[in-house]
């Protein structure tokens, strides 16, 4: 019964795949867990399948990957095909507040106490798929630095997306300057390299003013390339606020845009939702609320909204009463896997992974969560009156889980660990409270 | 449905020895059960120090941020909070600009400060002039011993966000002893003009020494932007609420009945938590904060999903919300009176989970004195559920859910 995401918890503490151990600080932050607890080692290695892809994408274009290369991957072996997310702008500008409250949870209130960043604050985040995070302090710039000569290629070699953050409570035309030189820098040697503008703090700004602010950095930003002659570079906006949902949902965007075969996902997720007849459905990376893929309904804040604040509650649960800390005593189990019963738990549940269902007053309309692996969970909004038929969208469920399961597998490394039946999750099918047997 | 009996049936005896039943209950409790209860409560505070916002995010469904819109409160704002179905919040929103405290302390005296259930204080962390503040707050203390001898005093240490979080501890605490200081204080005074005014059994008289206070005081460090404000006002709501005793032996029944780890039960629109049971099991839980956590998420919860259906804050939001973490736990949130949600974590189990479910929409009945005055029931000993096929005097069965079905 045990499959590949789960293991029975006999006390011991999640154990990690040696694969992590050029990774130190991948799991240590507290504040993130799994929603089953002990969950097996098999982590998702997407880095493999990303670096195929980036070649790939560089032979297609004719680009030569830069000469420096094979060096500069002999000097920083240990970032080797991990996509980068370069956090760069002004000073004060919210870039140590963005990481901190996307990837490490901070209360947004809390930035407040955040002090200057004094160096490159590096953070290596061990989710469905392997990602940098660097933090650049806002008073240098990399490409004109009398008292430092930064390794470019370095920094640039293995990136993912260059994120440039602009206050927009603030006169930014100094930022959008130093941008406007940035970007013309990277478009010599890199000019695959996507360009995302966060226009942050947009908190408390009206929407006009937002999309006017939006409109100038836009043009003052394609003025000056298209005065250098570049055209088509790939610079894309976003207006941003730590406060509300609006950061997550841009660098669900950015995320997107590097991971391998998104088609192929969305595409699942689109039959899904054709199939259960749900809204829109969504596959979250449950740490950072991220969505790295959604069904091809049009895109919408508002359902992107509850159900990222559906993952939190979930995450709140769990952890207040489903956290290693606290342990049930062995009389609990004992008790519970006792007379009458005479199974494990284990045996007693339907579903081996979480699961929750929630329905909305209005028009009782259900919406739904399941955990997909220690990272992913689906959560789709259904349509009124579905919840009479869950039984059957349990099974679509268990079998679009099956195969996103499949999805992340196929570029996981062989680990020597028997990641057996980690796809085959069979037994979930006999759904509904078939527990009938005893 | 038909899987699912068997299952019960199979579940049938499980722990029917350790079944705890509801019964004494019926017969004594409309003579236990009080009526509507009225109580005048008081805020009070420095201007801006956060008294109505505080009261609008708790009674009003205002977001935190929504709070930066209030304006300065003239005067007094009268309230009539309905809390659950018998109890009324008279709530007394003081607006705390010099001139209306000066006024409250002088021609206002004797309207403000009689018949007082509860004074809530507030300080603001981030003012200036404590000493000030504190001048203030004992010639309230001296107006409210004078008047309402009997009130309790609840003291909120509010805006702690602004204060850094490694030092968060140190300051609530160096402001408890003060305050606590200065109540004394002011508790002596008044005792000293109104000698008829008896001492509490622990002060020593004559020993020079400053009395212990028998003023009921607690304090607590708030703020609106995190859990700590629901810790706080269910404390304030707690002692409140009438017929507590009532409710929570029939949530210990009815805990036990379904094989839960805990119970928490909150009122609807506040989401604070009325009452609570835990196992001994989940005595063993290490968050100690959970209650007031609780609280804060489905609040929270409950406003994203009225943004989301476009229906007011105040409308119901959600019917029902299930979560089952594969074999580690489950739980769910559902409706339970008119006035309550109640929230179940207990062991996971398929069969064990769709008993629980039956079982709490069977023990509905016993707490509709939630929702209103209680009225006579019919007969003597007459239960709630009568005819139903429970049989024995309204016990709630363990593990018979097929009895309460459809
Ligand atoms: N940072 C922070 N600000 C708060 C908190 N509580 C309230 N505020 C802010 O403080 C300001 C004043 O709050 P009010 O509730 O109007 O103050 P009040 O005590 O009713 O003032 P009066 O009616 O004049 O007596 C508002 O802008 C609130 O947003 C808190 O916990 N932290
Ligand atoms: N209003 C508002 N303030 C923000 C936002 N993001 C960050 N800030 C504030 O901006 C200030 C500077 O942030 P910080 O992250 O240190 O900037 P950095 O120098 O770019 O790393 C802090 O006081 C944050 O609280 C936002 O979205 N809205
Ligand atoms: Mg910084
Ligand atoms: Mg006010």
């Amino acid at each position: 019964m045990s499959s590949a995401f789960l293991q029975t918890d006999n006390g011991h503490p999640a154990s990690f795949d040696t694969d992590d151990a050029t990774q130190p600080q991948s799991q240590t932050s507290p504040t993130r867990r799994s929603l089953v607890r002990c969950i097996s080692p098999a982590v998702l290695n997407l880095e493999r399948v990303f670096e195929q892809n980036r070649q790939r994408l560089q032979k297609k274009d004719g680009v030569p990957a830069p000469a420096a290369k094979v060096s500069d991957q002999a000097s920083v072996p240990q970032t080797k095909g991990k996509p980068r997310l370069l956090l760069m702008g002004q000073r004060r500008s919210g870039k140590s507040s963005i990481s901190s409250v996307v990837f490490h949870k901070l209360p947004p209130s809390e930035t407040l106490f955040l002090e200057s960043t004094a160096r490159i604050q590096k953070d290596s985040l061990n989710s469905f798929m392997e990602f940098q995070v660097w933090d650049f302090p806002g008073q240098i710039d990399i490409f004109d630095n009398p008292n430092f000569t930064f390794d470019i290629d370095a920094i640039f070699g293995e990136i993912g997306a260059l994120i440039w953050v602009i206050d927009a409570q603030d006169d930014y035309l100094e930022s959008v300057a130093r941008l406007n030189s940035t970007i013309l820098n990277l478009q010599r040697g890199y000019p695959h390299i996507n360009i995302e503008v966060f226009i942050h703090k947009v908190d408390g700004l009206s929407d006009d003013y937002k999309l006017d602010i939006q409109r100038d950095v836009t043009i003052r930003i394609q003025d000056e390339l298209s005065d250098q002659g570049i055209e088509n570079a790939p610079v894309n906006f976003h207006l941003t606020s730590i406060y509300d949902h609006s950061i997550f949902e841009a660098f669900s965007k950015v995320i997107q845009k590097l991971i391998p075969r998104l088609g192929q996902l969305e595409a699942m997720l689109t039959n899904l939702c054709r199939t259960c007849r749900f809204e829109k459905a969504y596959l979250f990376d449950v740490n950072t609320k991220i969505y790295i893929a959604t069904d091809n309904t049009p895109e919408d804040m508002a359902s992107y909204e509850i159900c990222s604040d559906y993952v939190d509650v979930i995450i709140d649960f769990t952890e207040v009463y489903g956290s290693p800390e606290w342990k049930r005593s062995d009389e609990w189990r004992a008790r519970l896997e006792g007379p009458p019963w005479l199974q494990t738990l284990e045996n007693q549940v339907a579903c081996e992974f979480a699961e929750s269902g929630m329905v909305l007053a209005d028009a009782q309309r259900p919406i739904m969560l399941r955990e997909v692996d220690r990272f992913l969970a689906l959560v789709a909004i259904m349509k009124e009156g579905s919840y009479d038929k869950m039984p059957q969208i349990n099974m679509n469920v268990d079998v679009v889980v099956k195969g996103l399961i499949e999805f992340f597998e196929i570029t996981k490394t062989k680990t020597g660990i028997a990641a057996v039946g980690g796809g085959t999750p069979g037994a979930v099918a006999v759904e509904g409270g078939g527990d009938g047997r005893l | 449905m038909s899987d699912f009996e068997t299952t019960a049936a199979g579940g049938g005896s499980a722990t029917a020895a350790s079944a705890t039943t509801m019964s004494s209950e019926p017969g004594t409790q409309a003579a236990q059960l009080k009526k509507v209860k009225k109580q005048k409560v008081l805020l009070m505070g420095k201007s801006g120090s956060g008294k109505s916002s505080m009261r609008s995010i708790i009674f009003s469904n205002y977001l935190a941020r929504d709070t930066r819109r209030l304006g300065a409160t003239i005067d007094i704002d009268l309230s009539h909070v309905k809390f659950l179905g018998n109890l009324t919040l008279n709530l007394w929103d003081c607006g705390g600009q010099e001139a209306f405290m000066e006024n409250y302390l002088s021609q206002q005296r004797a309207h403000v400060f009689s018949n007082v259930g509860v004074l809530i204080y507030v300080f603001d962390i981030e003012s200036r002039d404590v000493e000030r503040d504190l001048a203030t707050y004992v010639n309230i203390i001296s107006a409210l011993v004078q008047y309402s001898r009997e009130a309790k005093v609840f003291v909120l240490i509010h805006k702690m966000d602004l204060v850094h979080p490694s030092t968060r501890e140190q300051v609530f605490e160096e402001r408890v002893s003060i305050v606590r200081r200065k109540t004394a204080e002011a508790v002596a005074i008044v005792r000293k003009q109104k000698p008829e005014y008896p001492a509490s059994a622990s002060v020593s008289e004559g020993s020079g020494m400053i009395p212990d206070i028998d003023l009921d005081m607690q304090l607590f460090a708030t703020s609106i932007w995190d859990q700590s404000l629901y810790k706080a006002w269910a404390s304030i709501i707690h002692d409140l609420v009438p017929n507590l005793g009532v409710i929570e032996t029939q949530l210990a029944s009815l805990g036990v009945a379904i094989d839960a780890d805990e119970i928490l039960l909150f009122e609807r629109t506040s989401f604070l938590v009325v009452s609570k049971w835990t196992s001994p099991e989940g005595e063993t839980n290490p968050w100690g904060d959970r209650f007031e956590r609780m609280s804060n998420i489905l609040k929270a919860w409950k406003h994203t999903c009225s943004k989301f259906t476009g229906t007011p804050r105040n409308a119901e939001q959600f019917s029902d919300f299930e979560y089952k973490m594969g074999p580690n736990f489950s739980m769910f949130v559902t409706k339970f009176t008119t006035n309550t949600y109640i929230l179940v974590c207990m062991p996971p189990g398929e069969a064990r989970f769709n008993s629980a479910k039956l079982n709490v929409a069977a023990a509905r009945p016993w707490f509709k004195f939630l929702d209103g005055p209680v009225v006579a029931p019919a007969s003597a000993g007459g239960t709630p559920r009568e005819g139903t096929g429970s049989g024995g005097g309204g016990q709630l069965h363990q593990q018979h859910p097929q009895e309460y079905g459809i």
